[in-house]
């Protein structure tokens, strides 16, 4: 019975993935750009699962990672002329870095005082790059940030091109972070959401995992960062607002949280739903909003935590 | 004799093909426009005056562009850069637009201009006023037919001290380009005629509590100049008289403090505001009268600023289809003719681009008063076609930095 459903989530694997493959240079070129906008946030909303969904810590300023790789491409490539792999290096080890100090304020708390110390955090890093003018330029933003040249022989500044420079980013993160949760140490933080006494009494190191998990979710986040400020071409203040946070907390708990996939299946969920519902109505947001609530009344773990259910379901039918 | 009829037959059934087909060749496809605008969020008044404005203009005119029908795609910006620019891929890749248009904040024209002239798509800028796109950075396809931010203030500023007499002033501005630019162009002609800024306070975008700002204002001061945008110029005129400093401080504005989008909003404590602006619903001209008494049977709301740059905008773009003959999908020609355009009587006065790109244009000094029961911006002033530089030769005044923050710098502070 595990054998057959390991072959189904398998089979499903390689199909969806195929699909990203082949299917996007046959998409319109606005259906393309919406893609890769939902591959970057899936990379941010994976990230934000390993605290929220395997640590069990919910976070309201994840939106800080992404604009902190975001700012360090703007900066460095209009300022100083830095290519890709510099802006790359730079944003992912300055978010872990932040993390790593944000990580010792936050950790003290749990619960609900965790959620208003990572928001408080998130607030200052957007204020530092609304207020710290001279090297942001402020409410502005930052404009016209050229597509990356990896030095490869390849321009991504078409669509097709950085579509896929996208997704080989996505699935690097996404086996990076699958070899995370499936870890010894992966394990022990789901044992830390789970039962965090039980975990020390055990002799683990609580803390330090908790930490560990943060500053790894905020390097990702980061990673996410710097692809998406090459995508827009423009960085602003506006990619650090709560409002972003929350988005990201909405994609991981629409798609599962704990699921991994599930995250960057609520992205492009929530992606494709503001952008394709807006051009039918104005009133996109009310709809948003049922779907939001349809969530949490029918599917309260997120559309993969239903589906994982309803597998567990069927086994038990089988069984019987 | 069964073979003539069938012959007969087909060149009538020929005939008939034809001549219904005919006239659906020569139409051409309709000339499709991208619009945005902010529908929701805190700025969703302004989006839907805006909408309101060039739809006005296009129901006028039979929905028809250059004798080409008319599909207006209107895209919701929320007013964030990056929905913006999400959108305008949208508007661009997707729906194959001919001409965009629209768009509010001058931080979002900063984001937007880059990605236009990379798709080569021209756009007009009615509304986003962020100076340096036709100064220090113009970008090739974005037609600025509105204005720049420092634009009214430039007069605004000698006027306060050469005929309000005031000599110490405060700017309470939104932190962002478009309330430095307006603060950076009244500072500069205020102090060069003898004026100063004592001290200015930057609440950011979205502020709606501005009891912290407030409290800090010089009481010494002659006058506050505020200059509010959005949902913050709906909040700021209570609560600068509930601070007790209307009583002290007369207040003037940019001009989108007391525009008409707000005034129906606001009581009297709105009331002696003075503003310049390139526009007033007050305006006592033939071609405003009708435009305001059209657009409140239509709407049932006095035209603000908003409405009526984009109104002229429907107008822009068919001036400039007609010049091209409709052939709008000739892009190159297309925008070298939307430069061209000069429009001598909309609502707001005459209309024409300088060499830079910016429209040269009437500036009304406007005094909030109420009449019949309402406000109006009545004009007390009006400077005629005046360019973006004022009375600077446009080379020397490109010397300068863009105003900011810190330019000109608070000497006086």
């Amino acid at each position: 019975m595990a054998d057959r459903r390991a072959a189904l989530r398998g089979l499903a694997g390689a199909g969806g993935l195929l699909l990203l493959v082949i299917v996007p240079p046959y998409l319109s070129s606005f259906m393309l750009t919406l893609l890769t906008q939902a591959l970057i946030y899936g990379i941010l909303a994976m990230s934000l699962d390993i605290i929220l969904g395997y640590t069990g810590l919910a976070s309201l300023g994840h939106a800080a990672y992404l604009g902190l790789g975001a700012y360090s491409v703007g900066i460095l490539t209009m300022r100083y002329g830095a290519g890709f792999w510099t802006a790359l290096v730079v944003g992912v080890l300055l978010a872990g870095a932040v993390a790593a100090i944000f990580g010792l304020v936050a950790l003290r708390a749990t619960g609900v005082y965790f959620l208003m110390i990572t928001l408080a955090l998130g607030m200052v890093v957007w204020g530092l790059a609304h207020r710290w003018v001279s090297m942001t330029q402020g409410d502005n933003g930052i404009s016209g940030v050229p597509r990356p040249d990896l030095g490869i022989g390849v321009s991504f500044a078409q669509g097709v091109p950085f579509y896929y420079l996208a997704l080989a980013a996505f699935l690097l993160a996404f086996l990076a972070l699958r070899l995370l949760v499936r870890s010894p140490f992966g394990k022990s933080l789901v044992g830390i959401r789970e039962s965090e006494s039980r975990m020390r009494t055990l002799g683990y190191h609580v803390w330090l995992h908790k930490y560990i998990g943060f500053v790894v979710a905020g390097a990702v986040g980061g990673f996410a960062g710097v692809l998406w400020a090459y995508y827009n071409g423009f960085v602003s203040p506006a990619d650090l607002e709560l409002a972003t946070s929350v988005e990201a907390l909405l994609m991981v708990a629409l798609g599962g949280r704990g699921t991994l996939l599930g995250a960057p299946l609520g992205a492009a969920i929530i992606v494709l739903l503001k952008n394709l519902v807006s051009v039918y109505t104005h009133r996109w947001l009310l709809i948003l909003g049922a779907v939001y609530i349809g969530t949490i009344v029918y599917a309260p773990e997120g559309i993969l935590g239903a589906v994982r259910q309803w597998m567990k379901g069927d086994k038990a039918w089988a069984r019987s | 004799m069964g073979k003539k009829l069938t012959v007969a037959l087909l060149v009538v059934l020929l005939v008939i093909v034809t001549a219904g087909a005919g006239p659906a060749w020569a139409q051409k496809a309709p000339i499709k426009i991208g619009f945005l605008a902010p529908m929701t969020g805190g700025a969703a008044q302004i989006g839907k005056d805006m909408t309101n404005g060039l739809t006005m203009w296009l129901e006028e005119n039979g929905n028809q562009i250059a004798g080409r029908k008319v599909e207006v795609i209107v895209e919701d910006t929320q007013g964030q850069p990056q929905i913006a620019l999400t959108k305008l891929r949208k508007l661009v890749e997707s729906d194959k637009v001919h001409v965009l248009a629209g768009g509010l904040f001058a931080h979002v024209g900063y984001a937007l201009a880059p990605k236009v002239d990379e798709y080569r798509i021209p756009m007009l800028y009615p509304v986003m006023a962020a100076d340096d796109l036709t100064q220090r950075k113009p970008a090739k396809w974005v037609v600025r037919n509105g204005w720049t931010s420092s634009q009214p203030n430039h007069p605004f500023g000698e006027y306060v001290v050469k005929t309000l007499g005031y000599k110490k002033v405060v700017a309470i501005a939104i932190d962002y380009a478009f309330g430095w630019e307006q603060v950076g162009g009244f500072q500069k002609t205020f102090e060069e005629a003898g004026g100063q800024i004592v001290q200015k306070l930057w609440p950011p975008l979205g502020t709606t509590d501005f009891a912290p700002y407030l409290s800090q204002v010089r009481k010494d001061a002659d006058a506050v100049f505020a200059l509010m945008v959005a949902q913050s110029a709906l909040r700021f005129p209570k609560q600068y008289e509930d601070s007790g400093l209307k009583a002290k401080l007369p207040l003037l504005g940019g001009g989108t403090t007391f525009d008409e989008f707000v005034l129906p909003s606001l009581g009297d404590e709105a009331i002696g505001g003075v503003s310049a602006l390139i526009y007033s619903a007050a305006l006592d001209t033939p071609a405003n009268k009708r435009f305001v008494a059209e657009y409140r049977k239509k709407y049932n709301k006095v035209p603000s600023y908003y409405s009526e740059v984009c109104y002229t905008t429907g107008r822009w773009i068919n001036e400039a289809a007609k010049a091209v003959g409709g052939e709008v999908e000739d892009r190159d020609r297309f925008l070298a003719a939307l430069r061209k355009v000069e429009i001598p009587d909309a609502p707001r006065g005459p209309v024409k681009l300088d060499a830079h790109g910016n429209p040269i244009q009437n500036i009304y000094v406007r005094k909030v008063e109420k009449k019949g029961g309402e406000l109006w911006n009545t004009v007390i002033h009006t400077y005629s076609n005046v360019s973006q530089f004022w009375k600077y030769p446009p080379e020397e005044f490109l010397k300068q930095p863009v105003y900011d923050r810190n330019f000109p710098p608070c000497k006086h502070c």
